[in-house]
């Protein structure tokens, strides 16, 4: 894992204060500067600096796939480790491959990569579920949601 | 979230969720920006916005951060066999935990996978998240069949949904 970017108090109070809520008016980020003690500009500059070194993976709406009638699915693979870099090149292709993580445990190595499928309209996932068996050779694994009891991303700062 | 629910995305909202899709122009008038680009008032970008929020189109507006950036280094995707009949209880139950990000109920894939609850878990340290994995044991009782712990240990691809323009955008 790479070490990660250092950020300071401020910083850290942009992320915890701004997960959500961000303004939607003529100057948002000059209203949003505001509790945090800086100027519109130092907000701005912030976020680029977070944005480049990967402190921050996003900045923007976070759009919910169903509600535009579209559908998100976790999936996983079993993928040898000989064939681990040419089968992640084919997954990581595909746009409707919106996250992919490598997990691993001692009792279940066999599924090792686990990615969110997210498309416009619910058959494309079947589509996408094909192509990436397709192109890989190897089965994938959906595991659509059956029920939601909890989804909270916000995560606050360790210090 | 049911089918039912979503709401119908009209032309320029599809143009306005793929302008942003990336993230919000990190500019002053940020909104002016995507008019600019989409061809509409500032005014009707704002209210748009407003509205796909309070729909639920958008979850909400501001920062993602990179877990492990901010301290998470550690990931488990905790994974429990448990009776159909008593999950939603137990799903209920589990997702209620303040270290818990999320909770499903997804189906089983026998014989490679007997579990059918998944519940993330975040922490400073393996063993951190172990111990709070041993919490959500508590709960579960005698009711779990078998868990694992699967840990994130690479982030591949993290890039959210890109939605292709079609030829009408």
């Amino acid at each position: 894992m790479r070490e990660a970017a250092p950020i300071d108090a401020t910083d850290r109070a942009i992320i915890d204060g701004l997960q959500g809520g961000f303004p939607i008016c003529e100057r948002p980020y000059a209203a949003a500067a505001g509790s945090f003690g800086i100027s519109e500009t130092e907000l701005l500059e912030r976020l680029q600096r977070m944005l480049a070194t990967r402190v921050l993976t996003r900045f923007g709406p976070m759009f919910q796939v169903e509600r535009m009638g579209g559908a998100f699915v976790l999936a996983a693979m079993c993928v040898p480790d000989a064939e681990w870099l040419r089968v992640l090149e084919i997954v990581n292709a595909f746009p409707e491959v919106a996250h992919n993580y490598r997990r691993e445990s001692d009792r279940n190595g066999a599924f090792n990569m686990w990615f969110v499928l997210a498309t416009e309209t619910v058959d494309g996932i079947d589509a996408a579920v094909r192509q990436i068996e397709e192109a890989s050779g190897l089965p994938v694994f959906p595991f659509p949601k059956l029920q939601e009891y909890f989804v909270e991303m916000k995560l606050a700062v360790r210090s | 979230m049911s089918a039912q629910a979503a709401a119908i995305l009209d032309a320029t909202d599809r143009r306005l969720v793929i302008a942003t899709q990336n993230g919000l122009p990190l500019v002053a008038r940020p909104y002016h920006q995507l008019a600019e680009a989409i061809g509409i008032a500032p005014e009707e970008v704002m209210a748009r916005l407003t509205h796909l929020l309070e729909s639920g189109v958008i979850r909400r507006i501001g920062a993602v951060p990179n877990h492990y950036a901010i301290g998470y280094t550690a990931n488990g995707m905790s994974v429990w066999d448990v009776p159909d009949e008593r999950i939603d209880e137990l799903g209920v139950r589990v997702g209620g935990l303040d270290f818990v990000t999320h909770c499903y109920h997804r189906p089983r894939r026998l014989p490679e996978w007997p579990y059918n609850l998944f519940a993330m878990v975040h922490g400073g340290s393996r063993t951190e998240v172990l111990a709070k994995v041993r919490a959500i044991a508590e709960i579960i009782g005698s009711d779990c069949h078998s868990h694992d712990v699967l840990f994130s240990t690479a982030i591949l691809k993290k890039t959210g949904l890109r939605m292709a323009p079609r030829r009408d955008d």
